[in-house]
């Protein structure tokens, strides 16, 4: 069965008012479970809402969605998702092992199963000595790993990240693309990925989405040769390379209408 | 307190030693009249005396026990407006529209001098009943803390309501987990002035008549009696608590909120 299923997605936000955008249109997509997907593209082409869309936090205008053969609705209900944010949006108020905690507090697990859990997913991110510390003690990159334990603490099916290491350093980046690899691959979760960079969606993904804004669609779906488990050589592989190169054109080719029409006007 | 915190007060200190010596000296300089302004040793002296009555066994100090007074009608209204204040934060918050339709009243109420009603809680309560300096302080510091909590509980990061959807959450989840942690920073920094504003609130409604033994009176006697040593001692007792009732609640700020900006040591 497939994670997700999308058909004939189509989101305008405002619709009927002097403000209406389509926001995604026809879209077709399906993931299989435990499948790493990235979805790539310039800004404003509805990355976000289509996440926004499958979470259950949007719903779409028209067309059918499915997660787990649910609706998404149901599926959010089932605890279904973890998500990942661009920014780490960690409870300040809370110690790192309390913020991990916090899912498993709502889903109502029990305190020695929760400090547990916590613990075995800190010590996964590498940060079991923190359990203690506050968000505001721990750098960026850090938080972000704080957050992604907490995003997978409940063991979602699905997990989420919307841009979540656009806010960080090159050399952090990098390393959190492996740990995420790491991670992906000792849980066996389905990851739906929004990234900006496509060397980040190149090397992390089994297949990648294009998309195009105004109205934003899918323009192509790439299929990534490099077999996992992917590591530093992966970066100087010539597939690699290529695939980048494959990808950018497709993205000149998206955003080069546009700028026409920029022109113009 | 270690060496360093103290080195830390030690320009504080200063200042205040220097104030007060350059008001003794000023007043002794210029040759100034007792009733326009005391010597701060005169001040002193007369506030030895009084620390020497209460500690008596068998004497009274009408100034702490005036003192005592106040600080009750002042805790009072305090814990009644800002309690109120909260609660009625809490159940507005719950529903958009009502917060909405009930924060501009809230906001213009806050600009009222809320003082001026003295005289009509002294008609209401009695002039000599503690409830009606309670009931002033109580409306002066409720619209600070209805204000705060209501931006509080609603002024939530999206995203982080977001996540908590995305757990299924309850509302009341929503509340506990989310929304009330994020106001707590909003409710102390009203905490904080309406702390202030509740001796303010209590001393002046004092001034329009009250109890023989507390603050407001005690001032507005002596000073027409021309014992301005007395008023000065009693403007003195209200300052020391005053600062006392601030410190307080930024000392259980403190611990409620460690975590907070306001408090990180690196
Ligand atoms: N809540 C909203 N209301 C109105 N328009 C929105 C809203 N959210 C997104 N949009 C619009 O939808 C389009 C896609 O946005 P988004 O999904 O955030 O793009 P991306 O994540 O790819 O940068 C943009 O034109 C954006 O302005
Ligand atoms: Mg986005």
């Amino acid at each position: 069965m497939n994670a997700i299923e999308a058909r004939g997605i189509q989101k305008i936000f405002n619709p009927g008012t002097d403000e209406a955008v389509v926001a995604l249109q026809d879209i077709d997509l399906q993931v299989a479970a435990g499948e790493f997907l990235s979805l790539v593209g310039p800004s404003g082409c509805g990355k976000s809402t289509l996440m926004r869309l499958i979470a259950d936090l949007l719903q779409p205008s028209s067309g059918d969605l499915r997660v787990n053969g649910k609706a998404p609705a149901q599926a959010r209900r089932d605890r279904d998702y973890g998500m990942v944010f661009q920014q780490a949006t960690l409870y300040d108020w809370r110690s790192v092992s309390k913020n991990v905690q916090l899912p498993l507090e709502v889903m109502g697990y029990a305190k020695a199963e929760r400090a547990k859990r916590a613990q075995a997913m800190l010590d996964m991110v590498e940060l079991g000595d923190f359990v203690e510390h506050y968000p505001w003690q721990l750098s960026g990159g850090m938080q972000q790993r704080v957050s992604i334990a907490r995003a997978l603490v409940f063991e979602p099916s699905v997990l989420l990240m919307d841009e979540p290491f656009g806010a960080l350093d090159e050399f952090t980046r990098e390393r959190m693309n492996f740990e995420l690899l790491r991670i992906w691959q000792a849980t066996g979760t389905t990851v739906v990925f929004v990234t900006h960079s496509i060397a980040e969606a190149a090397f992390l993904s089994g297949r990648i989405v294009v998309m195009t804004p105004r109205p934003g669609r899918i323009t192509q779906v790439v299929s990534n040769p490099l077999p996992y488990p992917r590591d530093f050589h992966t970066r100087s592989d010539p597939a690699f390379h290529a695939l980048v190169a494959q990808l950018r054109d497709l993205l000149r080719d998206a955003v080069g209408p546009t700028l026409a029409q920029a022109r113009e006007t | 307190m270690t060496r360093d915190r103290l080195a830390a007060y030690l320009p504080t200190i200063a200042v205040a030693v220097a104030v007060l010596l350059a008001w003794e000296l000023l007043v002794v300089a210029f040759d100034i009249q007792q009733f326009l302004l005391p010597k701060p040793s005169a001040i002193f002296a007369e506030f030895a005396d009084q620390v020497g009555l209460w500690l008596a066994p068998d004497e009274r100090s009408i100034l702490f026990e005036s003192s005592g007074a106040t600080f009750w009608e002042a805790i009072g209204g305090f814990v009644i407006g800002c309690g109120g204040g909260a609660l009625v934060a809490l159940i507005t918050s719950r529903w958009t529209v009502l917060s909405e339709a009930t924060m501009p009243f809230a906001i213009a109420a806050n600009s009222v001098p809320i003082i001026a009603f003295a005289p009509i809680m002294n008609n209401w309560f009695g002039i000599t009943n503690p409830a009606s300096k309670m009931a002033i302080v109580a409306i002066i510091v409720f619209f600070p803390t209805m204000i705060n909590t209501v931006r509080g509980l609603t002024l939530v990061d999206a995203r982080q309501l977001e996540l908590m959807r995305s757990y299924a959450a309850s509302p009341g989840e929503v509340l506990w987990k989310l929304r009330i942690p994020n106001a707590l920073p909003y409710i102390f920094s009203a905490l904080r002035v309406a702390s202030a504003l509740s001796l303010i609130g209590a001393v002046v409604a004092e001034f329009f008549g009250g109890p023989r033994a507390t603050l407001g009176v005690y001032i507005t006697q002596e000073a027409s009696a021309f014992d301005f040593a007395k008023a000065w001692t009693a403007i003195m007792m209200a300052s020391i608590i005053g600062i006392g009732f601030y410190l307080a609640v930024l000392l259980i700020e403190r611990r409620l909120m460690p975590w907070h900006v306001s408090f990180r040591v690196e």
